[in-house]
């Protein structure tokens, strides 16, 4: 019975309905736009995760090498974008 | 009539004329040769609906090529305007777009068609392969590139140019400063081209990372199939940018948003910083092929395998994602602060260092090696001073303080085209000589292309290098004229001599085609070069399936070891081969993409429409289309084999 219960997907679904009651809290809860915006970048990178981990099976095939490596690229550059541009057209700017 | 007045050219001149008269001559003269001669039909079947790899890189070729010489008309127009002060060969406007459609030119539509040409071409035959993972896809990007290619050309008879510079900048380039409909042929050129691109970039990953050929690790890839998808991946990256960037100045231009301007909100700078986001990846996807194509020649002509070869990968690795960190050093004089500017300043020399580590690897491959110096051989060895030279100049500007000095000067012009010129259009003359045998069957005249050679290296020299003196003098670029009183009329005019030079040397490479189809002998074998990477284990010409047995690789240099050590490289027997179907879908998508955004530059909202409900028929029928592709016989291809002399 063990091995027909797909206990990571299972949890893993619950895991991602969690994360959405708590992204959709920020609206109904009274908080600052700071605390709010934090916790919803933090669950949708969460949320991403678990996504492509256990339903979009990332790291299941013989692809993983470059899935992984593609994905990390992806991060770096979105990153290094996204402050870049923040610092040369926002805080760097006089 | 009043719906035809909106193509007019705002600012005629004798010389647009002119060149109405000539394109619509070349296109009846061209229209009638194939009617006449009955070649509609061949053309059709073997090039226009072809998904071949072979085809279509040679197809990417020549329009890049054809691109080179409208680029290079713009540029000896412009150094002929500069010639003496005060000239009035050209006026400020058309100047203006001379230099605009000059950088698009030579950038969109000449150095990125040669590069993906050369990929289209080699990257499957040295991996072994029989295509590109998605051949359909692959004549898709090509025609979506030519349809690019094709309506920013046509801006130049109807409508007007773009004037803005070919970094376009906001404001600038908005309704109020760019009255004609220049920057809209602009905006959806680049889309349209970039989108064949970015299909491009996704199919060579995949095809590089899943059809190699057996016992080809990745750390045994010739050089050229490397940095094919090290630019590749830089691409995939990179051009969503472009394709944002775009779409915001259509929005702003064409529906009268305000995201690009000076008030209402927004950023006329934002445009620049998207804008280099893209553009400075860019330079590195020209640059890492043309550095891969230098790896292959100059270690065959060396007789050595390449020095360093892991280093070679890292630091296109590390290339790759610091061309990331560095866009913001083209606008160092926007008004950072200081910290800011450093931190752009730092990463920027930085990414030399991964560059100065490939010049010496290339320089301890040569070192004792036996070099012949052949007309691809010629151009690497160049390249490595004159690129030197360049990227010394690029730290220079990476210094943001000294940058105030040098900033929109023609020191920077200079600069630019010091690395790209050496870097980039030596890589594609000498690439295209070194695989020219592959393609067609016999070699280009070696002694013709030496002439080629020094003219065009002296005329670069003589061209680009009084630009250093006279920027640092004070002479600001995109100027259509000066005074005599500014001292710089004698250094530009030896600009212009060079630029003569230049012209006379792509002139006497066009000659040393011709001459070359006429007298070459056509028994040169299957490896004229004695080169080392797969490629040259197919048959001369190649045929349309590549390989006829899948060769198993257990080096970068396989048919090196093939040769000298005996390494047997194909071990199967030969079996049915499956190959994919021609298909016209892709050049009529294109054309209806003309249309669409023809349309779109002249806001003909009608056509918009008609031709995007057509564009979406095609993507559905594309989708319920049964199309499994054809076999070819074992028969067919012994008789193939044995015809051409059999390959093993």
């Amino acid at each position: 019975m063990k091995e027909l219960f797909p206990a990571k997907q299972v949890n893993g679904f619950v895991f991602s309905l969690v994360l959405t009651v708590i992204a959709i809290s920020v609206y109904f809860v009274d908080m600052s736009y700071e605390i709010g915006l934090t916790i919803l970048l933090v669950t949708a990178f969460i949320q991403a995760g678990v996504q492509l981990i256990i339903f979009m099976h990332a790291g299941e095939s013989k692809d993983k090498g470059s899935i992984y490596t593609s994905l990390f690229y992806a991060i770096f550059i979105a990153l290094v974008t996204i402050f870049g541009s923040l610092l040369a057209m926002v805080w760097g700017y006089m | 009539m009043e719906f035809f007045e909106r193509f007019a050219v705002p600012h005629p001149s004798p010389l647009i004329y002119a060149s109405m008269v000539a394109i619509g001559l070349t296109v009846l003269a061209i229209i009638f040769g194939i009617t006449y001669f009955k070649k509609w039909g061949y053309l059709w079947k073997e090039w226009l609906t072809t998904v071949d790899h072979k085809r279509i890189g040679i197809m990417y070729m020549i329009s890049a090529l054809l691109m080179l010489f409208r680029g290079g008309a713009d540029a000896v127009m412009m150094r002929l305007q500069t010639s003496v002060p005060d000239n009035t060969f050209l006026e400020a406007q058309h100047y203006n777009e001379v230099f605009t459609t000059h950088g698009v030119v030579m950038i969109i539509f000449m150095a990125m068609a040669f590069i993906i040409g050369l990929m289209n071409f080699v990257v499957p035959l040295q991996i072994g392969a029989r295509d590109v993972a998605f051949p359909r896809l692959n004549a898709l990007s090509f025609w979506l590139y030519f349809a690019g290619a094709m309506l920013f050309n046509i801006s130049f008879v109807i409508g007007g140019s773009p004037d803005a510079g070919w970094t376009n900048y906001y404001p600038l380039a908005s309704n109020d400063f760019s009255t004609s409909v220049g920057v809209n042929y602009y905006n959806w050129a680049l889309q349209i081209s970039g989108l064949g691109t970015l299909m491009t970039g996704i199919n060579f990953i995949v095809t590089i990372i899943k059809m190699r050929a057996p016992g080809m690790k990745l750390m045994k890839m010739p050089m050229f199939t490397w940095s094919a998808l090290i630019t590749n991946a830089i691409i995939v990256f990179a051009f969503p940018v472009l394709t944002i960037a775009l779409i915001m100045g259509t929005l702003d231009r064409q529906f009268g948003t305000s995201l690009f301007t000076s008030t209402s909100g927004g950023m006329d700078m934002q445009w620049a910083n998207l804008f280099w986001i893209w553009g400075h990846p860019e330079v590195y996807i020209l640059i890492l092929p043309a550095f891969g194509v230098y790896s292959q020649i100059i270690s065959t002509f060396s007789g050595r395998n390449l020095y360093g070869y892991k280093s070679m990968v890292g630091s296109m690795v590390i290339i790759s994602l610091m061309s990331f960190l560095v866009w913001a050093h083209h606008f160092f004089t926007m008004g950072h602060d200081a910290f800011t500017n450093s931190i752009f300043s730092i990463t920027t020399m930085a990414i030399a260092v991964p560059t100065g580590i490939k010049i010496f690897n290339w320089l301890l491959t040569m070192w004792k090696g036996k070099i012949r110096f052949t007309v691809p051989m010629l151009y690497s060895v160049a390249f490595i001073p004159l690129f030197t030279i360049g990227g010394v100049t690029g730290v220079m500007l990476g210094v943001a303080s000294a940058d105030f000095q040098y900033h929109n000067t023609m020191f920077l012009v200079a600069h630019f085209h010091n690395v790209i010129i050496p870097g980039v259009v030596f890589a594609m003359l000498a690439g295209m000589t070194y695989w020219w045998p592959k393609m067609f069957g016999f070699m280009l005249n070696e002694k013709i292309g030496k002439w080629a050679f020094w003219f065009v290296s002296i005329g670069f020299c003589f061209s680009f290098f009084p630009m250093y003196i006279t920027g640092l003098d004070g002479q600001a670029r995109r100027m259509y004229t000066y005074s005599e009183s500014t001292g710089f009329g004698p250094l530009n005019m030896l600009s212009f001599f060079g630029a003569g030079v230049m012209a006379i040397g792509f002139i006497i490479i066009v000659y040393n085609v011709l001459y070359s189809i006429k007298n070459s002998p056509r028994n040169i074998g299957d490896d004229p070069w004695d080169a080392r990477s797969l490629e040259w284990a197919t048959q001369t010409p190649v045929q349309e399936y590549n390989f006829a047995i899948t060769p198993e690789v257990e080096s970068s240099d396989a048919y090196w070891d093939h040769k000298k050590k005996g390494y047997q490289l194909f071990k199967g027997n030969i079996e049915k081969i499956h190959m994919p179907n021609n298909s016209g879908l892709p050049i009529i998508m294109a054309g209806i993409m003309l249309v669409f955004a023809f349309s779109f530059v002249f806001y003909i909202w009608a056509g918009v429409i008609v031709a995007a409900i057509a564009f979406l028929a095609c993507l559905i029928y594309r989708s319920f289309e049964k199309d499994d592709g054809h076999y070819i016989p074992v028969s067919e291809i012994k008789e193939t084999e044995n015809k051409n002399g059999g390959a093993n």
